[in-house]
């Protein structure tokens, strides 16, 4: 309690003493969130059971900023972590500080940061509260801008749940724009050129205490300091924007590879067209070997280094998002195009408001790769890769999107999806085989006067496989400015398990005002993979209540 | 124990800075194209501007934004307003910007937003958020979520906003 009172006086006086003078020209400003659960025990659906009954997590940032200037703490507590969140986050504290600053064209950081290079197949430090994942980097970091040339280095530990990763993490990150480069004698910053054109290469690298570890029977010697390289390039004329990067990763074993030494390597490219009323976009990648930890025994989503995007179509509507992919950072090919586009007003299809189209395809293969025999592969290879060959599909997924807006009052949207999803390899698990499933969906909004409105789902999943089919309604109703009703229900009608053939409904009510979002509902939710980015989380079923409240300030 | 210290830090610090204006932190983002620019340059001559953080997989975020689409030149025209769109698209997604814009034939500035520096400094927690930048840069009203309707707020804090009046919260 003394502790306490010396803090508190501290702060006060902190507070009379600077306010007047040199922090009165700087602000603070921050977020809050924080999600509660109460749980009801529901064997039937196959809720685990919750001890505490009820869960509480959130956070809280707050940022100091004064020209060129900044420093900011979170507060974060989980007490306990919800359901489905690794119960390692359990406990509160700060575990995310820093303090900048700028100077001229060098900027530097020290604390905790977040940090990407290129598109972060080789380096990236990110949060994604909703999964759980926080792997900020403490340490060092500089930047520094030169005519065009942008340059980066970083030192530093990784966050892993309270506590630090085991290796040091080192990069460097160069990103050329030509543009600027070749404005330098003009006296401009920019050259005019309508071909823009951006080059860059990093080097990240780990260093890692112990030279043995024990992989089953055998005693393996492993390399204390892992390097990966990387060049990028990106090209933007008018229309069309072109990039790529390629990344080479040297021999890593870790306990996700099964402590192989192959080397990693990855290789991506981007390109896009659009114009007013069309978008056309493909991606496509090849990734080999290619999780990069800074522990080699950290497993799961544990620690990543390196973020390995995932070229697929991000689905929203609940059954369209049942079966979503998730990256596999020890091999994969995957490729995604999609086509968005507006057909003129006043056109037959178009109609008097216009109407949209969007198309999408995205697959996921294996490699093409043979295992080597364990008792001649000498240096522990594990498999040889076929460049140009694809193996085993993973995941499938394409779709048709039409929305149509028939007068300022009513607009309806409809999808079509068939998808292939091998659940064994996607989730990591054996004997469920590979779903195939069509997915249907309308919706329909219904504009009243001012700030009322009602929107209906209807949506339909229909499968042999897993689970069987699925139908679910959804309706929102818009009462006034800040309140927002919702329901919906999720029926498992297909289940071959006649007792599971169970409904999944849950009500909320929404509160939104300005800058602060205040949610309550009540409901049964069902076990799934819910996914961001590729990247993805196991949620098991629950019953209760829940809250939820953000706010920004 | 823990808890309340930082609940003492923060009342004394927000008790601190009572008033003082809310400005946009300065952030290196990307155009579409790749061009590097720094938020603490946004700028529209005096008029207000509206911030509006987004992402191709967020579909309250693309209502939010087709629907000021649909009234952006008459909104321009009776405020002067112009609309910034923050993607915070990472990698994944991030290349599927430009096709997505343009096709629905938006006439916003558009940035990127990668690995949500900007997002993360501002202080958003969930898409859609938006900020309403007076004349004089200051942020004076935000507002989160969207739901069909949700536009005429925006319309009555810009109008109140050219007419200097605070904006009720």
């Amino acid at each position: 309690m003394k502790k306490l009172f010396l803090i508190f006086l501290f702060l006060f006086s902190f507070r009379i003493i600077f306010s007047q003078n040199i922090l009165s020209s700087g602000e603070i400003h921050g977020n809050f969130s924080m999600d509660a659960q109460y749980y009801n025990p529901d064997s039937s659906i196959g809720a685990p059971p919750v001890p505490e009954k009820m869960r509480m997590q959130g956070y809280s940032n707050l940022i100091y900023t004064n020209g060129n200037f900044s420093a900011g703490a979170r507060y974060e507590s989980y007490l306990n972590p919800l359901t489905g969140f690794d119960p390692r986050y359990k406990g509160s504290g700060i575990p995310y500080r820093f303090a900048s600053y700028k100077v001229d064209k060098l900027e530097v950081t020290v604390g905790n940061y977040y940090e990407q290079f290129g598109s972060g197949m080789i380096l990236r430090a990110y949060e994604e509260k909703g999964l759980g994942i926080d792997n900020s980097l403490d340490g060092f970091r500089l930047k520094y801008v030169f005519h065009g040339i942008y340059l980066k280095g970083i030192v530093g530990t990784q966050r892993n749940y309270w506590g630090k990763g085991p290796g040091i993490v080192r990069g460097i990150d160069t990103e050329v724009h030509l543009n600027e480069l070749l404005a330098r004698e003009k006296d401009s910053t920019y050259h005019p050129s309508k071909t823009e054109i951006t080059f860059g290469g990093s080097f990240v690298g780990k260093y890692q205490d112990g030279r043995q570890v024990t992989s089953g029977t055998s005693t393996l010697n492993v390399p204390q300091n892992v390097g990966a390289g990387s060049g990028r390039i990106g090209i933007s004329r008018g229309k069309i924007n072109l990039n790529g990067e390629y990344v080479y990763k040297s021999q890593d074993p870790s306990a996700f590879n099964n402590y192989i030494y192959k080397p990693g390597q990855a290789v991506l490219v981007n390109a896009n067209y659009s114009e007013k009323g069309f978008g056309f976009y493909f991606g496509a990648k090849r990734i080999d070997n290619m999780s990069f930890k800074s522990d080699r025994n950290a497993t799961g989503n544990d620690l990543n280094m390196n973020y390995i995007p995932s070229f697929t179509k991000q689905n929203t509507y609940s059954l369209l998002a049942f079966y979503p992919y998730a990256t596999q950072p020890n091999g994969e090919i995957n490729y995604q195009s999609e086509i968005e586009m507006k057909i003129k007003k006043g056109t037959f299809l178009g109609g008097k408001y216009g109407t949209d189209l969007a198309f999408n395809v995205s697959q996921a293969y294996g490699l093409d790769t043979t295992h080597l025999n364990p008792a001649t592969d000498s240096s522990r290879l594990g498999y040889k890769a076929n460049y140009m060959g694809i193996g085993k599909l993973y995941f499938s997924d394409f779709n048709i999107e039409v929305s149509h807006k028939f007068s300022p009052k009513v607009k309806v949207l409809v999808v079509y999806a068939n998808e292939i999803y091998d659940k064994d390899v996607i989730q990591n698990e054996s004997g469920f085989g590979t779903v195939y499933a069509n997915v249907g969906l309308t919706e329909l909004t219904y504009h009243f006067k001012g700030a009322k409105f009602l929107r209906m789902e209807f949506q339909e999943l229909y499968t042999k496989q897993d689970f069987g089919s699925w139908a679910m309604v959804l309706a929102e109703y818009g009462a006034g400015e800040h309140w927002l009703l919702s329901a919906f229900d999720q029926y498992n009608y297909g289940n071959d398990n006649s007792a599971a053939r169970i409904h999944y409904y849950t009500a909320a009510v929404t509160y939104l005002k300005d800058a602060t979002r205040i949610s309550l509902g009540y409901g049964k939710q069902r076990s799934g993979i819910f996914c961001v980015g590729g990247v993805c989380r196991y949620v098991p079923a629950s019953n209760g209540i829940s809250l939820s409240v953000t706010t920004t300030f | 124990m823990k808890t309340i210290s930082i609940f003492l830090l923060t009342f004394c610090f927000l008790t601190a800075f009572q008033g003082t204006g809310k400005k946009i932190p300065s952030v290196q983002i990307q155009t579409l194209e790749g061009k590097n620019v720094n938020t603490s340059s946004f700028s529209n001559g005096g008029k207000p501007m509206l911030i509006s953080f987004w992402a191709t997989w967020c579909s309250p975020c693309k209502k939010e934004l087709n629907t000021i689409a649909e009234v952006y030149d008459e909104w321009k025209k009776e405020t002067g307003v112009k609309l910034i769109a923050i993607s915070i698209d990472d990698s994944k997604s991030s290349n599927k910007v430009a096709p997505y814009v343009n096709g629905k034939g938006w006439e916003f500035e558009e940035y990127l937003d990668v690995n949500s520096d900007f997002k993360r400094a501002i202080g958003v927690n969930n898409p859609p958020q938006t900020f309403l930048v007076d004349g004089k840069g200051e942020i004076v009203w935000q507002h989160v979520g969207f739901k069909d309707g949700d536009e005429a707020q925006y319309i009555e804090a810009l109008r109140k906003v050219i007419k200097g009046e605070k904006i009720e919260h």
